[in-house]
């Protein structure tokens, strides 16, 4: 394979399909977006879902029809999938299921920075982490293995800096050859195995003793696994590390024996109490919470943690010395430059200078609409987990008094709804506050955050192929929301302050869909869909007059008092 | 067991700093590149995310012998190549004592034809300092830039790296 300098991410994708993964799925999240994007560019097959919770269930039974399955999202994305994510570690599963979660220790761009190793634990999945691109390459087919020796599904974890640093694959590897040591892609068939699939009670209670019984196995051919390694060193330092902070510890002190663990759950115990004995003072050295030092202090293994104000944020080669030194003298805070915000011409300043001008409450959501927080307009009063506004809206909206009640907005995007608001608004209906709400759906047309990806309510796959398209207000209505109103806020900011008012003063449910594209997708959308009217056209002459991709039995837009103003 | 210590002392560190959208990123593919077609180990670091919004936006590229953390350790930059000038009073606790900081102040009102080559520009300035074979540099280019943009940044090039050598540099 020729040397290529490839992100992580990339270097995941590439693997994939040397790997024979016949289906990626994901929803994006920074930074394990380009991943799918990058696989897809390969040629392999990828497509966003709705929500990572249906993703890792479409993965999984692909997995179950015994076809290998990737599918990426980034850490916040797995509490979403915890859910089938704990049961599948039951039911395991016949081809390859590997799970990437990408953290992101320092939150360089997400609202928390949980430390997902926790998951692995707590799933009792194995979880592999890679320190850079050639180990998430090589890693890749180790994960295959396992999962397919072991039946079970593999979670992958990287971190921003691996997802997104770009380093050398290729030198030394023998690229697609290691594929062959997992053998050529299995062939897609269904076998039936209910004890094993259905996890009533009387078939989870076994299914738990042979996912432990599994881990074991796994754990034992951890300690001889090329994924964990011992380097010689100096006898007075060992430094036990994982991921990118191995690297930073590897620069940090480069005389020191290192243990190199790739393999984070199950950890290879003895190897490291081996490696512990072997040297005068161990210490480990891992972003995030004390995982790897924990469990090896509860196994009897004499290792020194980072100093709990190394918990927080990335590592780098600075505070590794520090960590090693065991400073605690503060820390220069790191350089901060100008913030984001909002584009010049993004549709979603009218909309914040009207919920400023009137004093809003507003639950806001998760997008790039919630720089709005910002100043000026500093329109945003929460902000908590992908649709959790309009949940937290409805409940602000069951308990102020009715003056503060009525000021109350959920403010959502259009990705964001689609991944996790639809049950909210459910709620809405069913347990309409005593003031109404209003639902505000920011609808740009894109994932902007993200960098502008698909979903169900662009109507356009992961390659901008047309597809069944997701109407908005047509669910909302179908949902049994009385007042549901589209209107472009940026052609008609008079309009949709007047709106605004009406519905807020009104005690009944309301969902206002602003549509306007974001202004960087704008020329994209537009070649995208003179693209879909073009093989749109060219498939009903063939076909005559079939309508492919079309809207959902939901879409009913003469039905909905529009007031869009197209672009 | 690896010679961590003596593959470190190669590593040539290099700051690239700007705000979204004034091709920061794409200067420090170019870089890493020509670093890889020179037959170097190459690593290079940043924080997407937000940067298409006017954000700050920092890369890191360093290459040699063998690189370890993709991340220049801060004060130990040999290089720091900014392109705003509202950047550099934020950035140059990433210059080690003596390292070279190249800013649009080195490309004077009007030299370049278009000054969305600044990035270009000042990689050109940058190829004064450090020895990488010029093919590597003009094929790193031809990879990352389309065609049409091909001649013009290849000037904003040429006229970085004579800036540079004319010792225009303020540092
Ligand atoms: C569970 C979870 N998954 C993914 C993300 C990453 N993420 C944050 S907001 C967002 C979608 C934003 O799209 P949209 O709602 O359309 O708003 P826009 O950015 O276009 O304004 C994504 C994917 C996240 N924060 N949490
Ligand atoms: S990227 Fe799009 S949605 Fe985000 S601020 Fe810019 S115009 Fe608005």
């Amino acid at each position: 394979m020729d040397r290529q300098l490839l992100s992580g991410d990339e270097a995941v994708a590439l693997a994939a399909l040397h790997a024979g993964v016949a289906l990626g799925t994901g929803y994006p999240g920074t930074p394990s977006t380009e991943i799918l994007e990058a696989f897809s560019a390969l040629g392999g097959r990828a497509q966003w879902a709705p929500n990572e919770k249906v993703a890792l269930e479409v993965g999984l039974g692909a997995a179950f029809g015994n076809a290998r399955a990737l599918v990426t999202m980034k850490h916040v994305g797995l509490n979403v999938a915890a859910d089938p994510l704990f049961t599948a570690a039951y039911t395991g599963v016949s081809a390859a299921l590997i799970v990437v979660t990408a953290d992101d220790p320092g939150m360089a761009s997400s609202q928390n920075e949980q430390d997902n190793r926790r998951y692995a634990v707590a799933a009792g999945l194995p979880m592999i982490e890679p320190s850079d691109s050639q180990e998430a390459y090589d890693f890749f087919f180790t994960a295959v293995e396992i999962s397919e020796r072991w039946k079970i599904p593999v979670l992958f974890r990287m971190t921003t800096r691996v997802c997104h640093s770009k380093s050398v694959v290729g030198a030394g590897s023998d690229g697609p050859a290691a594929a062959s040591a997992i053998g050529s892609s299995p062939v897609p068939h269904f076998e039936r195995d209910i004890s094993g699939r259905v996890m009533i009670p009387a078939n989870a209670r076994p299914a738990h003793r042979r996912l432990r019984a599994k881990l074991a196995e796994i754990a034992a051919w951890g300690e001889t696994s090329p994924l964990n390694r011992v380097e010689a060193g100096d006898r007075r330092l060992g430094i036990a590390a994982s991921g990118v902070a191995y690297l930073h510890a590897a620069e940090a002190a480069p005389g020191a024996g290192f243990l190199k663990i790739g393999l984070v759950n199950p950890l290879p115990i003895e190897l490291a109490r081996t490696f512990a004995a072997g040297v005068e003072r161990c210490v480990v050295v891992e972003e995030g919470d004390p995982v790897i030092a924990d469990a090896l202090r509860a196994a009897g293994i004499a290792v020194e943690s980072k100093l709990e104000m190394y918990r927080f944020g990335e590592l780098d080669v600075a505070r590794v010395r520090r960590i090693l030194a065991g400073d605690t003298t503060p820390e220069d805070p790191p350089a901060r430059g100008r913030p984001p915000e909002l584009c010049p011409a993004c549709p979603y300043h009218t909309v914040y200078a009207t919920l400023r001008k009137h004093d809003c409450i507003a639950a806001g959501d998760i997008g790039c609409y919630t720089l709005g927080v910002l100043p000026p307009y500093e329109a945003m009063d929460t902000c908590v987990a992908m649709g959790a506004s309009i949940g937290v809206g409805l409940g602000l909206r069951h308990v102020l008094p009715p003056d503060e009640a009525r000021r109350v907005v959920s403010v959502i995007g259009d990705s964001t709804f689609v991944h996790s608001g639809i049950s909210g608004l459910v709620e809405m209906a069913y347990n309409p506050p005593p003031t109404g709400h209003v639902v505000l759906i920011l609808d740009n047309g894109t994932t902007a955050m993200t960098g502008q990806q698909e979903h169900p309510g662009t109507g356009r796959t992961l390659d901008h192929a047309p597809t069944g398209k997701l109407s908005i207000e047509g669910l909302a209505k179908a949902i049994g929301i009385g007042s549901v109103t589209v209107i472009d806020p940026y052609a008609d900011p008079d309009g949709f302050e007047r709106l605004l008012l009406e519905r807020l003063a009104a005690s009944d449910l309301s969902v206002i869909v602003a549509r306007r594209p974001c202004i960087l997708a704008a020329a994209d959308i537009r070649q995208w869909d003179q693209q879909a009217d073009r093989l749109r056209a060219e498939h009903e002459a063939r076909l005559g007059g079939h309508d492919f991709g079309g809207h959902t039995a939901l879409a009913d837009q003469a039905d909905v008092c529009a007031i869009v103003d197209e672009p | 067991m690896r010679h961590r210590g003596r593959a470190m002392k190669t590593i040539t560190n290099v700051v690239l700093a700007g705000l979204g959208g004034q091709g920061v990123i794409k200067a420090s593919d170019i870089l890493a590149d020509a670093a890889l077609r020179a037959g170097l180990d190459v690593k290079k670091a940043e924080v997407h995310g937000m940067s298409q919004r006017g954000g700050s936006v920092t890369s890191d590229v360093r290459f040699g012998g063998r690189v370890l953390s993709p991340m220049v350790p801060r004060g130990e930059a040999d290089f720091l190549v900014v392109l705003a000038p509202s950047e550099v009073a934020v950035t140059l606790p990433l210059l080690r004592t003596g390292g070279v900081l190249l800013s649009p102040d080195l490309v004077p009102d009007g030299a370049l034809p278009n000054k969305r080559s600044l990035n270009v520009a000042l990689l050109g300035a940058l190829s004064h300092y450090i020895d990488l074979p010029s093919e590597a540099w003009l094929d790193a280019m031809k990879a990352a830039l389309p065609e049409r943009l091909q001649a013009v940044n290849e000037k904003a090039f040429a006229l970085g790296r004579k800036l540079a050598a004319e010792g225009v540099t303020i540092s």
